[in-house]
């Protein structure tokens, strides 16, 4: 906004008033936002804030939990442990991230153009999205399955979620199968909004098709690809089922995240206190991750790729 | 956790998780005023078939008494949650299903629950009428705070009878018997032992029997009741060695750990001729009579877990899950109707009759003469006979320590397997958590 308004002042001086009248047209009352930060305020605010306290409680589920400081914080860090499930989570992010979005770009500008058959082809790979997340994983755990599934025949697959780098490998398969088909949704309809005569300009400029996709598709999605690693990235965090369905953290407890950690430790072993620590560092993490993308990629300025046209 | 180990564990765990967080609001639901006023409730899990059963119970004790007794259901994966909640409030339920051991060990020391024992000792008539090693499994702080209230479910060596005549081999006594049948079939391409190693709980069957065999009672009582360095017994890391040598041998294969429990991945593979045995709870017998007829019918043996050479257990005692409890809690206003209650139902010939016919057998004494009313009697004899013949039936692991420390091992154990953990290690594990 500020961009808009401010650059017009050095240009000719615009008599204030009707700036102040465009201004007040255009926002609605903050009235309007009362039903939103209720309910933002008694679903997400309020039991941060409760969450918050429990990290600093002693508490089983039952009865009073009882204030102990930061001990459960001291625990938390001083935990090997801790850092494996930290570790594992951020490196499951990140192969998420790299191996969805290309694939997502990729068929999300195929599926925005012109070719026959397209839309059948792309109804076929919207199908995952319809599925239910416990339907999925209990479908892949067959599929998984050393003798009764496809590591019968595919040596490679075989004990696939018997090994460390095998039940991650399961884990990006499973959940980029899954969301893929969403990602590539945004990225048809961003691509199909990008204006033809870019690509006429470019066809004049003498520009081929992967010139045109890497100079004109791939900056026009900017905007669209912040969007959706920040969704990718920030749902990889807190990926819960899935994980829980398909490996129970396992083997051993190589694929345990931070949320599973978090279940097992609330849920199984009655801590809610230091649950609700682990539960923090998500929310603190999640957080800063996602800010940090919307910094550094400009995303805040929400400047338009249309500007000039 | 019996019911709990049948397919869709996890999935209807995660389902809990949901059901367990919207319990704490409702904690004063339907189950009114905790069995005031001139009744009492029974708290069990919700089974259709498995309720028919304790319906009898109640229907027999409510027409001889003033003071009635009114079955509660709650679905099996919020239960554990709903009970810790209530248990917690002031809606205690008078009568509560649990699975003994740590299932209820914290209540027993915060003093919620009715000390059985003296009941026990003045009508010794009422103690005589459970098998003995049921009933002490039962025990916390060597008090008695739970009846026997339904079926026994020992952990069993299964083994697939046509791939032992294959193989040329008899069921093993020893554990170097066991050790050659595991060569011999390695050798002839056959898994020897299905394992469902995805679930690390299906692993704990072996340092069950193991330590047992090894060690005697004395080395898993001591970690249950919590005594110092009670992981660190020589036992404990002997059995390990011995389970480490059989997963390096092959005893298990090289996917055990890509085999979940649910889908009955292990049990087909034995079923199948693929693998020769499992070690598994009787659960395993009815899954395979429904999943597997033909081989059920066929193929399918049993046979008690073997002795190992120099230890100091007794052959014929058995791991598994004893039996599910009634308990009575002290708050109650009915105490003196609920102990009648389960005085005069629990053992009573159509409570156990019910039983029967439903496919379990019931931890009750005498039941020989009986065994032609059970679905399959020929089965329910063996689990009978073993029972009655052990002189100690140890609870599950999982199910015996407390909440805190039962994940901690189970994934300790899981290492084990995976060849990521040797025995110091496990041990260290454990003692970290105790």
């Amino acid at each position: 906004m500020a961009v808009l308004t401010e650059a017009p002042a050095p240009v000719r001086a615009a008599p204030a008033p009707p700036r102040r009248h465009t201004h007040r047209v255009n926002r609605p009352s903050s009235w309007y936002l009362l039903p939103a930060v209720v309910f933002f305020g008694v679903f997400a605010a309020l039991p941060l804030v409760l969450v918050l306290y429990l990290s600093l409680t002693d508490w089983t589920g039952v009865g009073t939990p009882a204030f102990i400081g930061i001990d459960n914080w001291t625990r938390l860090f001083g935990n090997d442990a801790i850092w494996d499930v930290t570790w594992t989570t951020l490196l499951l992010t990140v192969l998420c991230w790299v191996t969805q979005t290309p694939l997502s770009i990729l068929l999300g500008v195929w599926a925005a153009g012109p070719q026959r058959n397209r839309a059948v082809l792309s109804a076929l790979f919207f199908l995952p999205l319809l599925l239910s997340t416990a339907a999925i994983a209990m479908l892949f755990l067959r599929f998984f399955d050393p003798y009764l599934g496809v590591g019968r025949t595919l040596e490679p697959f075989r004990n696939i979620l018997g090994t460390t780098s095998g039940a991650i490998t399961a884990i990006v398969i499973m959940v980029g199968w899954q969301f893929v088909p969403f990602h590539t949704l945004l990225y048809q309809a961003a691509a199909r909004n990008i204006p033809k005569v870019l690509y006429d300009a470019a066809t004049v400029d003498g520009a081929g098709r992967w010139h045109m996709f890497w100079y004109v598709t791939l900056p026009q999605l900017k905007n669209t690809i912040i969007t959706s690693s920040t969704i990718m990235i920030v749902g990889s965090l807190t990926y819960f089922e899935t994980i829980f369905l398909l490996t129970n953290g396992g083997p051993g407890t190589s694929t345990r995240t931070l949320p599973l950690e978090m279940y097992f430790r609330s849920f199984r072993q009655y801590e809610f206190g230091y649950a609700s620590t682990i539960a923090s560092v998500l929310v603190i993490v999640a957080t800063s991750i996602s800010l940090i993308i919307v910094k550094f990629s400009g995303f805040a300025k929400m400047r338009s790729t249309l500007e000039g046209l | 956790m019996v019911p709990q180990r049948l397919p869709r564990r996890s999935f209807l765990g995660l389902l809990g998780a949901g059901v367990g967080a919207g319990i704490v609001g409702c904690g004063t639901d339907a189950t009114s005023s905790g069995g005031g006023g001139g009744n009492f409730q029974v708290w069990v899990l919700q089974e259709e078939s498995q309720n028919v059963a304790h319906n009898v119970a109640i229907d027999a004790f409510n027409k001889s008494s003033d003071v009635k007794a009114r079955l509660v259901p709650s679905p099996n994966d919020g239960y554990t949650d709903k009970l810790h909640v209530s248990m917690g409030s002031a809606n205690k339920p008078d009568v509560f299903y649990n699975w003994g051991g740590g299932s209820i060990r914290t209540y027993a020391r915060d003093d919620l629950l009715v000390d059985l024992t003296p009941y026990f000792d003045k009508d010794k008539a009422w103690k005589d009428k459970f098998l003995p090693s049921v009933l002490d499994a039962g025990k916390i702080d060597d008090k008695y705070y739970g009846v026997p209230a339904r079926g026994m479910q020992p952990i069993i060596l299964f083994y697939n009878k046509a791939v032992f005549s294959d193989l040329g081999v008899e069921p093993p006594k020893t554990w170097t018997e066991l050790m050659t049948i595991v060569d011999k079939a390695k050798a002839g391409g056959i898994i020897p032992f299905a394992l469902a190693g995805g679930d690390p709980w299906t692993e704990l069957v072996w340092p069950e029997y193991l330590v047992d065999r090894v060690g005697g009672p004395e080395v898993f009582n001591n970690i249950a009741a919590g005594k110092k360095d009670a992981w660190k017994d020589p036992a404990i890391t002997k059995s390990v060695d011995m389970i480490r040598d059989l997963v390096q041998r092959g005893g298990f294969g090289d996917s055990f750990a890509s085999v979940r429990w649910d889908g009955a991945g292990a049990s087909t593979l034995i079923a199948q001729g693929k693998a020769a045995m499992h070690l598994m709870g009787s659960w395993e017998y009815t899954n395979q009579v429904t999943d597997q007829p033909e081989y059920a019918k066929t193929n399918l043996g049993f046979t008690d877990f073997p002795t190992v050479d120099g230890g100091k257990g007794d052959p014929k005692a058995i791991v598994g899950n004893p039996t599910n409890y009634f308990s009575v809690s002290k708050d109650s206003k009915n105490v003196d109707a609920a102990v009648d209650f389960l005085k005069k139902e629990m053992a009573s010939t159509a409570y156990v009759d019910a039983w029967l016919k439903a496919g379990d057998v019931p931890a009750v004494t005498g039941l020989d003469a009986r065994m032609d009313k059970a679905v399959d009697p020929k089965f329910a004899k063996l689990v009978y006979d073993m029972v009655n013949d052990a002189p100690t039936f140890q609870l599950s692991w999982d199910q015996a320590v407390e909440k805190a420390q039962a994940q901690p091992m189970l994934d300790a154990l899981s290492k084990v397997f995976l060849g990521q953990l040797d025995a110091a290690g496990f041990v260290k594990a454990n003692e970290d958590a105790a």
